[in-house]
């Protein structure tokens, strides 16, 4: 496994309260699925990071290996995997990523600046 | 592969499961309903559902699989709420 791709896989995790590994960015996403979880965190209003998964292939199999999850996106709150653009959908409409979003930028309120 | 091969292997994998599955060129949506989700969080329900294809999504023959998970009794109260499950896909 490559370590210094694994290392910047979790810094991103640990020093964004919300993380997103998707194709392409979130001014330009390249998958519909990646499309959708972006369009979800916009419409929450909290900053969030996105990391290009594209760029390098290796960034895939080894975030792969980390979430044991073997699609993209991949969203990460509070430097937990929460899943993928389904599951955030789903949360999102049932009314259950926004507490779980506030509740992680309360807890880690140096991230919420960045 | 086609939805039928994956409905298949879906209900075999997982006992009691019922699934409905649409789709074509490696882009699938499934809705499976089992009781061996009760009690699982919704990341280990799709979990279980991508271990029945960790080869095809590797090799990207499975390119992309939507999934809605519901137990039984979910099921039930989401079926008054959301006449259309597939709707998302």
């Amino acid at each position: 496994m490559s370590n210094d791709i694994l290392d910047m896989i979790k810094r991103e995790i640990d020093s964004n309260t919300i993380c997103l590994f998707t194709k392409g960015t979130a001014d330009m996403p390249m998958c519909g699925f990646s499309a959708r979880a972006i369009a979800v965190f916009k419409e929450l209003g909290r900053p969030f990071k996105t990391v290009d998964i594209l760029p390098d292939p290796r960034i895939r199999q080894v975030l792969t290996s980390v979430s044991n999850w073997p699609t993209v996106p991949q969203v990460f709150v509070g430097g937990k995997f929460i899943g993928g653009s389904d599951i955030v959908v789903e949360m999102y409409q049932k009314g259950e990523l926004q507490p779980l979003v506030e509740q992680a930028f309360k807890s880690n309120p140096a991230a919420a600046t960045r | 592969m086609g939805p039928d091969d994956l409905k298949k292997r879906i209900e075999k994998g997982i006992p009691g499961a019922t699934a409905r599955v649409e789709g074509a060129d490696a882009h699938f949506g499934a809705l499976v309903i089992a009781g061996a989700f009760e009690g699982k969080t919704r990341i280990e329900q799709h979990q279980m559902i991508y271990a029945l294809f960790r080869d095809e999504m590797a090799s990207q023959e499975i390119h992309a699989l939507s999934l809605k998970t519901c137990t039984p009794a979910e099921w039930e109260r989401e079926k008054e709420s959301a006449p259309e499950p597939l709707s998302h896909v």
